[in-house]
């Protein structure tokens, strides 16, 4: 059933220069005439029409086209320009200290393009020459160290999928629905494959203080010379200088020649332009963990030093701002993600949190990365109000926003790992919305 | 994962300690020589210029003072055109006011009511202001700006000097409203929201509380512009958007030109032709150029020799129809190579 629907979606003719346009007027002649078989009928036979229009050679059949080498370094279809990181409007007053997102709803699979991963900069984009970078490594240690990239080059590396996630993803959602898609609500989210020295190799080559040494300081060496206190357990377990990304060297953007990750914790401690690590007996208290990424309590204090980024998913098809062209099949397809460890199982409601079915999960699942999920879905034309729900190997579930909010009131700005609502309305509009 | 399972780990913690006991520097240089040993060793003051975090405990504070004078006149200079001159200004952030509001029903968060530790101010400025200079204050402007800030929030009197020694034991206004979240600071902590995972008939009504306000709607632009237009699902705030959007309502499909030099190589013109200088299988453009600029026909007929191909004009050699480029792209090659100065430079 589904390959015939398959079968009859790829036969109908896309002209050239209004790709797709055809579906939409057939969508629209089946949606307002009413014409279409509810139920299973309409997942059989989406009308593919025996009036389809015969086919021509295209343009493209009949010509020689550019050579190799055109584009040295390829770049996207021409068709795929809508497909960008996007700034929200009025969120920050200056570009050299902002975030732009990246566009979740068009993307496939776990691993995100590097050049749509999300940035976060703090004082610009700095312009590294990798020959003259330099990594400190020095505080509660035998011996102080100045690596070059060479060095670092040279020290065995490891490679791992991982996901980095702001600590503020979600933020504007605290209150109330406040932007209009996936790409607002969750795109300071993406995942690579990270390639780099284990942190802890670096720690035991500097002979660093096994019982004083508790913390370790990182530093960027950007225009903020950003500053993050780092725990000793994150270090040694599973954290990693990198400088590759993708099968590539690392984009400025996200940190070029190196920056520090630490899988499963919030953004801001993946240090970018990592130019020094120190090793310490007590937490820094830097800016960006007292007047910044800090969650204010409903009780007026701060919780200081929340570093993991617990179990969240987000449904990115169909999702907020998108329109549901068609009744019956469609794939419910989303991601969810835990800094605790792996993915365990991801349900998914239509009915706004009340009954529950499991979605397939995307193999392999991976700790601390990004967990394709995927599910059948018969549309049937009425409202429904999609959800998901993320379960992680610690057995913690995603809550429900009224669930987090409980606990952590509405103020907070950071860690919102609430449970998405998108409304499909019977127009086939999909909005961003909260419910009870 | 679990370190306390790493006996090597434990071994060396106990190496360690038994050997501190005895003669430090002897144990320091048998304990742990490196594995590999890449790296250049140096020494603390090495690094002194990099180094320059400040500690809760005033650990990392320079030498030198500044006083609220002093960091009045560096603040009107350096600092109050962002962050207005009693440093009220929300443009960036908000840098006084609002001490005590937080635990009120209308908090205020600014560096001054919210910041636990007045080193922390000392440690940012430093190293991250002004804005647009980092890392320009000498450690007397910092310290003189750190106690104009203290002053802005009535935290301190117009009186102070700050230097290494004073400015650790000051006590700020919420020096007890940050505590640690213990459950997010390793992967084993304690969750603060517990949720069941209920599969039926669950307690959620359904109920829409809250969606997005009118009054943002289109703040983020065309989103039928912000997704590919391909499939079932699109983006738009409406069908009549994505039908727009389809339709060519300005989705910036945009090609980036070619030079026409590059127009020339990916058409496979320069296997045959060079720029400038003497014939390769077919005459340089420049030779073409020098033939027929005058001519009042050229380029037609130039136009021609592209769509059919043909000899004669150079010799016997035909040149194969380029026919497959599209015709703006040949006119663009014809027009540039009848306009081109023989450097072979682009127009």
């Amino acid at each position: 059933m589904k390959d015939s629907l398959l079968t009859g979606t790829r036969i109908r003719p896309a002209p050239e220069n209004h790709l797709g346009e055809d579906v939409i007027q057939e969508a629209r002649r089946r949606f307002m005439g009413g014409a279409l078989m509810a139920g299973a009928a309409a997942m059989a036979a989406p009308a593919v029409a025996a009036s389809a229009e015969s086919l021509d050679i295209p343009e493209w059949t009949r010509q020689l086209g550019p050579g190799v080498g055109t584009h040295p370094y390829g770049m996207p279809s021409r068709y795929e320009a809508n497909v960008q990181r996007r700034e929200s409007p009025g969120l920050t007053r200056t570009k050299q200290s902002s975030v732009s997102f990246t566009p979740l709803q068009s993307l496939f699979g776990i691993v995100t393009p590097s050049g749509l991963h999300f940035e976060r900069y703090h004082a610009g984009l700095p312009d590294i020459d990798p020959a003259e970078h330099r990594l400190a490594i020095h505080g509660l240690v035998e011996q102080p160290r100045l690596y070059t990239m060479d060095d670092l080059l040279r020290l065995p590396s490891e490679s791992r999928f991982h996901f980095v996630e702001c600590g503020a993803n979600t933020a504007m959602e605290w209150g109330n629905s406040a932007v209009p898609t996936v790409q607002y609500t969750h795109g300071m989210l993406s995942c690579s494959e990270y390639t780099g020295v284990p942190l802890k190799l670096l720690l035991e080559e500097s002979g660093y203080d096994r019982k004083l040494g508790k913390y370790l300081l990182a530093e960027g060496s950007d225009g903020a010379a950003l500053t993050r206190t780092i725990g000793i357990d994150a270090a040694l377990d599973d954290a990693m200088v990198v400088y590759a990304q993708n099968g590539e060297m690392l984009r400025p953007e996200q940190g070029y020649p190196l920056r520090l990750l630490v899988p499963g914790v919030q953004g801001i401690s993946q240090v970018k332009w990592l130019r020094r690590l120190e090793v310490g007996d007590m937490p820094w208290n830097t800016r960006e963990e007292s007047l910044q990424y800090a969650d204010f309590m409903p009780d007026g204090r701060y919780r200081q030093y929340t570093w993991i980024q617990e179990a969240k998913s987000v449904i990115t098809t169909p999702s907020g701002g998108q329109v549901i062209m068609d009744k019956g099949y469609h794939q419910i397809t989303g991601l969810a993600w835990s800094g605790r460890g792996r993915i365990t199982r991801v349900d998914v409601s239509t009915d706004g949190g009340r009954n529950w079915r499991e979605a397939t999960l995307q193999a392999p699942v991976m700790s601390k990365c990004l967990t394709r999920f995927r599910c059948d879905w018969n549309w049937d034309g009425g409202p429904a109000l999609l959800q998901s729900r993320a379960i992680d190997e610690t057995g913690y579930v995603q809550p429900q926003m009224k669930q987090l909010r409980e606990v952590r009131g509405t103020r907070s700005i950071y860690h919102n790992n609430a449970i998405q609502t998108w409304k499909v309305a019977e127009d086939g509009v999909v909005t961003n919305v909260q419910v009870s | 994962m679990s370190r306390s399972a790493d006996p090597r780990g434990a071994m060396r913690r106990i190496a360690l300690l038994v050997v501190t006991s005895a003669v430090a520097t002897a144990a320091l240089a048998a304990g742990t020589s490196p594995r590999f040993g890449f790296g250049k060793p140096v020494s603390e003051a090495d690094l002194a210029a990099w180094d320059i975090d400040v500690r809760p405990d005033g650990k990392g504070l320079p030498e030198g003072s500044g006083s609220v004078m002093d960091g009045e006149a560096i603040y009107e200079a350096k600092c109050a055109s962002c962050h207005g001159s009693f440093g009220e200004s929300n443009e960036y952030h908000v840098l006084a006011g609002g001490v005590g509001s937080l635990q009120s029903a209308h908090p205020e968060r600014t560096t001054g009511s919210k910041l636990n530790h007045a080193t922390t101010l000392f440690d940012y400025i430093h190293r991250a202001m002004p804005y647009n200079a980092p890392q320009s204050l000498t450690d007397d402007e910092v310290y003189a700006l750190t106690a104009y800030v203290l002053y802005l929030n009535d935290i301190v009197g117009d009186d102070l000097v700050l230097d290494r020694e004073s400015l650790p034991t000051l006590v700020m206004p919420n020096a007890d409203g940050f505590y640690p979240g213990v459950g997010f600071m390793s992967v084993d902590g304690e969750p603060d929201v517990k949720a069941p995972a209920c599969m039926k008939n669950c307690p959620m009504t359904g109920k829409e509380i809250s969606s997005l306000p009118e009054s943002v709607r289109g703040a983020h632009g065309n989103l039928a512009l912000q997704s590919r237009p391909i499939g079932y699902i699109r983006q738009g705030e409406s069908m009549a958007e994505v039908q727009a959007a389809a339709a060519g309502g300005g989705a910036p499909v945009a090609v980036a030109e070619l030079a026409p030099e590059a127009l020339a190589e990916q058409g496979g013109c320069l296997a045959c032709h060079a720029v400038v200088g003497s014939r390769k299988l077919g005459p340089s453009f420049n030779e073409v150029r020098e033939r027929y600029q005058a001519e009042a026909g050229a380029r037609a007929m130039l136009l021609a020799k592209l769509e059919a191909g043909g000899a004669g004009n150079w010799g016997e050699m035909p040149m194969p129809s380029v026919s497959y480029l599209p015709a703006t792209d040949r006119e663009r090659l014809v027009d540039w190579i009848l306009s081109t100065p023989a450097t072979g430079a682009t127009p």
